[in-house]
């Protein structure tokens, strides 16, 4: 691969990787605080409200990091794919911009009165700030991901005698099939991530003894939102998603199963290395002819394997997709065990104390993020050799006037400043952990920070 | 419907320049003007509330050329690419500047924290002016409307320039300036006590250096760029602009010494407005002028998008803008007036 296009490739997959951390968060936290604050609206007991004010600081740590390391990635756009931003300008520009005008704003707007303005404002006030901001974060998402789905599967364009692309029907974008289905995946990803993360924190207070009252509201909201967005994540979303790279990525599918050879009555690989030269997977842990049930719904059905497609159309790091893909998938069924065993526990009254569970729950706040990202890597990684599906490919839309070497110098940049950002917000949320919710004095002094 | 796309990116970006540009000017401020640890956390309050939201103008501006003009969001963030991440990586440093200061009661976090929010705000003031600069003067646009520029070549303004030379430079500390004043008068407002005489005296004491290289810069453009000058003959009545200009000059000098903190904040909102309007008049119809050969211009009929995009984009927009007014109609209301010591911005 030329040198620049590899750089170029590998700043857009480190800054928006790194960037995609803290989005899942608060697009996951969002809903969950609102739960609180609700519950506070409907039951007057305050250990709710400390509850969402605790979730509140995380969410603003969260959001901060989420807001800086943003900005490049629509600038990147433009400085690292300039090709491809001169071609689809007329086309992916439009969500783009409808991200900062419709969902940023708004959320600047609200944010501050979250966070700062609970004194200022009615309790039923300060509940439609939480909820305007969920609405903003939730909207932001589905405008990125109308651009990831239409770079996905393309729809409602023309191309114009320049070769660029445009729109023809504003609906036909936004509906994508592709992005619905997408967004419902993504975004049970992200509650999935807020919810593991709400359960980890308040398991780990229940281990240690403190904070009693709210952890136990941590975990119960944690393991319900957690079990039933774990299993909308497999079914019907993931599954619907699966049966659509089938149809409209068929080179994507067999490069994420592994799946060299085209076979009726494919088998699924549980366990196995991709063996690219040999053209096999290597100690393969197989079902038999589960791939063609799971996408046909028949056991007999043909699934077409890589040798059905011109090498030059194969994804084009097969081992790091299949690998993203089973790593996702394997995370994906864990989640749903973990969570049907805590909500087994709590519907039976033995959750708190049992130990080993909130041992478990705890561990697992890596593992949501660990999926989330081998997620889009799937998808992102499933895409390749093309950056318009189908129509462009990422050879022909960076920016051919950036050289490798000052790519690398922005590149070596961003990792130097994200490496300080990681320390800084790691210090500081674990700052909020030790303090912990329900402290009066200390909801007085965050009350009064910078608004 | 070209032009009404390019008058809603040059609204956009004013409005940007005009609203983060008093939040920068407060940053550089900041460590000038704020003595103690309460005045500085007085002047980060000042803009606290607004600051992202302001920000935010800069990301719709930059998508709104990425979706209206193409060709220029391609070229010339791929063309000024060394100076983008530059400026990627001083907001990064000012949005946690601005936010993260007062997560700990530490001399040592929160002097980190103010030299990052100081010092990036006025590199970011200079780069951006160096930009607009840039693109006043012009780059070496290739055949395939590229280019690439390093920061510096040779300082002179010629056919290969780098980002910085005199004329970039001079464009920059005119913003440095201007933004400065701008950011003073905003912390005059907004807050009490010493901390408001001080910044008042110091747009006080900036006023005439304003007034200098405000000067200087329509002399550099005009020596640069006389061609600049064709709109204004064939239309004369845009020379009111640069009358307007000196007019709000002349406004800041009667209400600094009136102590009107509002209405002078206002006449520098008015020279920002007026400097860019003037700015735009003479490059329309160019976006990014070639400083080769004026058939490589790109301009707004070579870089728009197409017809229908550009359509049905305006019922969108409009439709957004409206919402957007509305937010911050709200969020300036809710937050006026100045801020006081017991935090009643809390």
């Amino acid at each position: 691969m030329d040198s620049a296009l590899l750089i170029h490739r590998l700043q857009f997959a480190f800054t928006v990787t790194f960037h995609y951390l803290f989005p899942q968060l608060t697009m996951g936290l969002a809903p969950l605080i609102v739960v609180f604050k609700t519950m506070f609206l409907r039951t007057g007991n305050e250990t709710y409200n400390q509850a969402a004010r605790f979730w509140a600081k995380v969410f603003g740590i969260n959001f901060i990091m989420g807001v800086v390391t943003g900005i490049p990635m629509e600038f990147q756009f433009g400085t690292n794919w300039s090709q491809f931003s001169r071609v689809t300008g007329g086309v992916i520009g439009q969500p783009l911009v409808m991200e900062g005008v419709f969902s940023f704003f708004l959320e600047s707007a609200f944010l501050g009165m979250f966070l700062y303005g609970e004194k200022r404002l009615s309790p039923r006030g300060h509940w439609w700030s939480a909820m305007l901001v969920f609405l903003g974060s939730w909207l932001s998402g589905f405008f990125i991901i109308v651009t990831d789905a239409w770079m996905q599967h393309p729809v409602a364009f023309e191309r114009a005698a320049d070769g660029s692309f445009q729109v023809t029907s504003f609906w036909g974008l936004l509906l994508n099939p592709w992005a619905l289905l997408q967004y419902a995946h993504n975004m049970s990803g992200a509650v999935i991530t807020g919810a593991f993360v709400m359960a980890a924190v308040g398991a780990y207070y229940l281990l240690e003894g403190k904070f009693v009252e709210h952890a136990r509201q941590f975990v119960r909201i944690g393991v319900i939102a957690g079990l039933i967005f774990s299993v909308l994540q497999i079914f019907p979303t993931g599954d619907l998603h699966g049966k659509m790279m089938a149809k409209y990525q068929p080179a994507s599918t067999a490069g994420m199963e592994g799946l060299f050879e085209s076979e009726s009555g494919a088998p699924m690989v549980i366990i196995g290395q991709p063996d690219e030269e040999r053209q096999r997977i290597d100690n393969p842990i197989v079902v038999n002819k589960a791939l063609s049930f799971l996408i046909y719904g028949t056991t007999s059905a043909e699934v077409r394997g890589l040798n059905h497609f011109p090498k030059s159309d194969w994804p084009t790091n097969i081992p790091l997709l299949y690998y993203s893909y089973h790593i996702m998938a394997g995370l994906g069924t864990i989640f749903v065990a973990v969570m049907l065993l805590a909500a087994f526990l709590l519907w039976r009254n033995r959750l708190y104390g049992a130990h080993i569970v909130l041992w478990i729950l705890m561990l697992c706040l890596p593992l949501p993020y660990i999926a989330n990202t081998a997620g889009w890597l799937t998808a992102e990684l499933g895409r390749q050799p093309w950056l318009v599906y189908g129509l462009m490919r990422t050879t022909e839309g960076y920016s051919k006037y950036v050289s490798a070497g000052n790519g690398l110098f922005s590149l070596l940049g961003f990792m130097g400043m994200y490496a300080m950002l990681a320390i800084l917000f790691l210090f500081l949320v674990s700052r909020e952990i030790t303090h912990g919710p329900g402290d009066p004095a200390r909801d007085e002094t965050i009350g009064t920070i910078t608004a | 419907m070209l032009l009404i796309w390019f008058l809603l990116v040059a609204i956009m970006i004013t409005a940007y320049v005009v609203l983060d540009g008093f939040d920068l000017g407060a940053g550089v401020v900041h460590l000038f003007v704020a003595r103690t640890d309460d005045e500085r956390r007085a002047v980060i309050r000042t803009i606290g509330p607004v600051w992202d939201g302001n920000e935010v103008w800069l990301l719709a501006s930059g998508g709104t050329l990425y979706f209206a003009f193409p060709l220029l969001y391609a070229s010339g963030f791929s063309g000024f690419y060394l100076p983008l991440m530059i400026v990627l990586w001083l907001l990064i440093l000012r949005g946690i500047g601005v936010e993260l200061r007062m997560h700990l009661e530490s001399p040592v976090w929160r002097g980190f924290f103010d030299g990052a929010f100081s010092l990036s705000s006025l590199l970011l003031t200079v780069f951006f002016g160096a930009a607009l600069g840039n693109v006043i003067r012009g780059v070496p646009l290739q055949k395939d409307g590229y280019f690439f520029l390093p920061l510096w070549t040779d300082w002179r303004v010629g056919a290969l320039p780098g980002v910085l030379d005199w004329y970039t430079v001079l464009a920059g500390v005119v913003t440095l300036v201007a933004l400065t004043l701008h950011g003073a008068h905003y912390v005059a407002l907004k807050t009490s006590g010493d901390l408001s005489v001080r910044a008042a005296l110091l747009a006080r004491r900036l006023w005439p250096v304003l007034a200098l290289v405000t000067i200087l810069s329509l002399w550099g453009t005009l020596a640069i760029r006389p061609e600049l000058l064709r709109n204004y003959q064939a239309f004369p009545v845009l020379y009111g602009i640069p009358l307007a200009v000196a007019a709000s000059l002349a406004a800041m000098f009667v209400y600094q010494r009136r102590q009107a903190e509002k209405a002078a904040f206002l006449s520098s909102c008015a020279w920002l407005v007026f400097m860019l309007v003037g700015a735009a008049a003479g490059v329309y119809p160019n976006l990014l002028t070639s400083s080769t050969t004026s058939d490589l211009n790109i301009t707004v009929y070579n870089a728009a998008s197409g017809m229908h995009s550009l359509s049905i984009g305006l019922i969108w927009w409009s439709f957004g803008m409206i919402l957007a007014l509305g937010y911050f109609v709200f969020v300036y209301r809710m937050f006026r007036g100045k801020i006081t010591a017991e935090g009643g911005h809390g």
